[in-house]
């Protein structure tokens, strides 16, 4: 028997000790998963492009404007593989889904519906009256209005965020080699929304074509949190995969 | 520093534990307002009357701020200073340092709560805060870590007390926490995005944000009833090798339990079930705290006839046994197939937050503020109807959540005859308001203890003579 009264005794051994018992559990669960390649699916169309991509510029400015606000206290963003849920919100969500996601929004509360598949789910109109009144929409709501999201946006940093996104990893290019890899890795439409260089450019002609807020001449809060919405749970397209492609994984 | 010239004349650094302990109650109740405030906007959402600043999704961070961090961490900063000089029969290191750590903090909770209001957040619970205030953390943490093992270094008695392991326990998890789950990329002053994305993030969240709840919540909190129990019973703690056996087991296997935030997510099963695992044999170095601590009061069992503050202590332990019985249940993963995303888990939270956290916070703080201030409670009628106001306020607030939890769960997965879902989502939003209604009156009921206990400790620091030299006696 360890005779705990040298430990007691011996503030350092304490310490010592301490820190590696607490060190373990981290070390055991969580670092493997940098490592094992199956914690993202690799998920790719027939012609060998990767369905799941990085956010475009306006997108990614609503993931923002949706972190502000606190969209992830009341609606998670992870479907779980059970049949109601299947029904009510569709196919499970897979890692790779969110894995250029800085932070995972997956959520830990259902005040209000999950919207890890919500994308193209509802008219932009509904989207947009919806957060700007939700009772008007669905009168059992309990979610605050959100009126203010109709003021401009502030695009002037948009290339910094992408920048400091590149820099965790996600694949926005800064030159042409980068760019060429991702037409590569993404398709031709995708690549041109992840170049660095005409971000704010993209973002403006975006929010234009996609009218998210019904109004082209200047670009809104919610243009961006809109076309955030209306991407989520789209990227990949589980009708060109094979129903079971994905158990393995987990 | 006048401040330091008062103390200096004390064996011991009281000042410091004073401050800590006015700002625990402040924060106590400034918190639990907002928790109320919070609690009624989703009963009654015309109260986030088209402010930005005040809707649920940007005032819940500062609800959790303000009792976790505010609350939570003032009191922990107060008793461990307290008792790590006692039972170390040693001053703190330095005056200046533990003054730093005070004055750090404070800056830290208010920073905090200005950035959730201003959407200056990480998105991540419980770690909103963006990388200046990161940084700031980690300063007064190492400053509070030099100070409190510096002190040790200086003890008299050469064992260290057990309640010490505790506190120095949850000060190195969670410096090691803190560091890890805030790993971020600035893109200016007030925004970063995190170092890692998707599943990984997910795992390295809730390995901090459980233990959050496992070292800040848990394991200091014992430290905590570890010296206040004993101290208010007049009785010795139950068995020394328990402590010893639940304290080794409690700190390995906590870290280890985090990911039952996240069964049935997009991670590798083997993750969710070593965490199942682990939560589930998490439950016995838990209820070897709890057996610890009431068994402690074994020979003064009727002093809880009389004696209120015991009365706190004795029920803190029993909700902390609830709870930590409740957390492995949920941990299981069919139970959690129901549970997950519901109200039953805010149930659970505050069953520990408020039965336990609160409560042994309570009992300590009404030990310490007399001898803190050298004099007596205004009041022991005002204690007793706290402790009944804390009770009564914590029940109705786990009820609620028990029954609107589990319902949710039964509704989102109910199918009509034709094997449709019975539910639309918003039918079972409106079934919720009676729950999110009474759940808002537990609370008030609780903030409204919080309120009497202000009061008392007011009026009792206000009417004491003089700042004291308290006697050196003995820990």
């Amino acid at each position: 028997m360890i005779d705990h009264g040298k430990i007691e005794k011996n503030l350092g051994l304490m310490l010592v000790l301490t820190m590696f018992a607490i060190s373990i559990g981290g070390l055991v669960e969580i670092v493997p998963l940098f490592f094992i390649k199956g914690t993202v699916e690799d998920v790719k169309s027939a012609e060998g492009i990767k369905m799941v991509h990085p956010y475009s510029p306006l997108e990614q400015r609503g993931r923002d404007i949706y972190l502000r606000e606190g969209c992830y206290l009341c609606h998670s963003q992870m479907i779980r593989p059970f049949r109601d849920e299947a029904l009510r919100y569709g196919h499970y969500s897979l890692a790779a889904e969110s894995q250029y996601d800085h932070p995972f929004q997956w959520g830990s509360k259902r005040t209000g519906p999950d919207l890890a598949r919500v994308g193209k789910k509802y008219s932009n109109e509904w989207q947009v009256q919806h957060l700007i009144a939700p009772r008007s929409m669905v009168p059992e709501s309990v979610m605050p209005n959100y009126p203010w999201l109709m003021q401009a946006l502030d695009t002037s940093d948009v290339a910094d965020r992408m920048k400091a996104l590149r820099t965790t990893g996600v694949p926005y290019s800064i030159n042409k080699a980068e760019y060429d890899n991702n037409v590569k890795e993404f398709g031709a439409d995708v690549a041109k929304q992840l170049h660095i260089p005409d971000a704010q450019k993209n973002l403006i002609e975006q929010a234009q074509t996609g009218k998210y807020d019904g109004d082209a001449s200047n670009v809104t809060e919610m243009d961006a949190l809109v076309a955030y919405l209306q991407v989520l749970g789209t990227m990949v397209d589980f009708s060109k995969l094979d129903s079971d492609n994905f158990v393995k994984f987990r | 520093m006048a401040s330091v010239a008062i103390g200096s004349s004390e064996q011991y650094n009281y000042d410091v534990v004073r401050k800590f302990t006015i700002m625990a109650l402040i924060w106590g109740a400034v918190g639990m307002l907002v928790g109320v405030f919070i609690a009624s906007e989703l009963a009654w959402p015309f109260l986030n009357f088209d402010i930005p600043y005040i809707t649920f999704g940007r005032l819940r961070p500062v609800h959790t701020g303000a009792v976790i961090f505010g609350f939570g961490g003032s009191a922990l900063f107060a008793t461990s200073y307290y008792i790590v000089q006692r039972t170390c029969q040693a001053r703190l290191l330095s005056d200046g340092m533990a003054s730093f750590t005070f004055w750090g903090w404070q800056a830290i909770i208010v920073l905090a709560a200005l950035g959730d209001v201003l959407g200056y957040s990480q998105g991540r619970e419980y770690a909103e805060m963006e990388w200046p205030v990161d940084l700031l953390i980690a300063v007064v943490w190492v400053t509070y870590a030099i100070v409190y093992i510096g002190t040790i270094m200086k003890r008299k008695e050469p064992h260290i007390y057990v309640a010490n392991w505790f506190y120095l326990a949850f000060i190195l998890a969670t410096a090691l926490l803190h560091i890890f789950n805030n790993l971020a990329i600035p893109v200016s002053l007030t925004k970063s995005y995190p170092l890692f994305s998707g599943a990984q993030d997910a795992m390295t969240q809730w390995w901090y944000g459980h233990n959050a709840v496992g070292f800040f919540l848990t394991a200091a909190f014992l430290g905590m009833m570890y010296y206040f129990v004993p101290k208010q019973a007049g009785r010795p703690i139950y068995s020394y090798r328990l402590s010893i056996v639940h304290f080794w087991a409690l700190i390995f296997m906590y870290m280890w339990a985090g990911t039952h935030h996240l069964h049935w997510t997009a991670i590798p099963d083997w993750t969710s079930t070593l965490a199942a695992t682990f939560s589930i044999m998490l439950l016995m170095p838990s209820w070897g705290g709890m057996i610890n601590g009431i068994m402690t009061m074994s020979g003064a069992w009727d002093k809880l006839r009389t004696d209120p503050i015991l009365r706190f202590m004795i029920v803190s332990l029993s909700f902390y046994g609830m709870s930590t019985f409740e957390g492995p249940m949920m941990s299981l993963k069919d139970v959690n197939a129901l549970s997950h995303y519901t109200d039953w888990t805010i149930g659970h939270v505050h069953s520990g937050a408020l039965g336990w956290v609160a409560m042994i916070s309570f009992g300590a703080i009404y030990h310490l503020v007399p001898k803190l201030w050298d004099t007596k409670m205004h009041s022991t009628k005002l204690i007793n109807a706290h402790f009944w106001l804390a009770t009564i306020g914590t029940l109705l607030y786990i009820t609620a959540m028990w029954i609107s939890g589990i319902m949710q769960g039964l509704m989102w997965r109910a199918y009509d005859d034709y094997g449709n879902l019975q539910y639309s989502f918003a039918e079972s939003v409106a079934a919720m308001h009676p729950y999110y209604a009474m759940r808002a009156l537990g609370g008030l009921v609780f903030l409204t203890g919080m309120v009497l206990m202000l009061y008392n400790c007011f009026v009792t620091i206000r009417q004491a003579k003089n700042v004291p030299s308290l006697a050196a006696s003995a820990a």
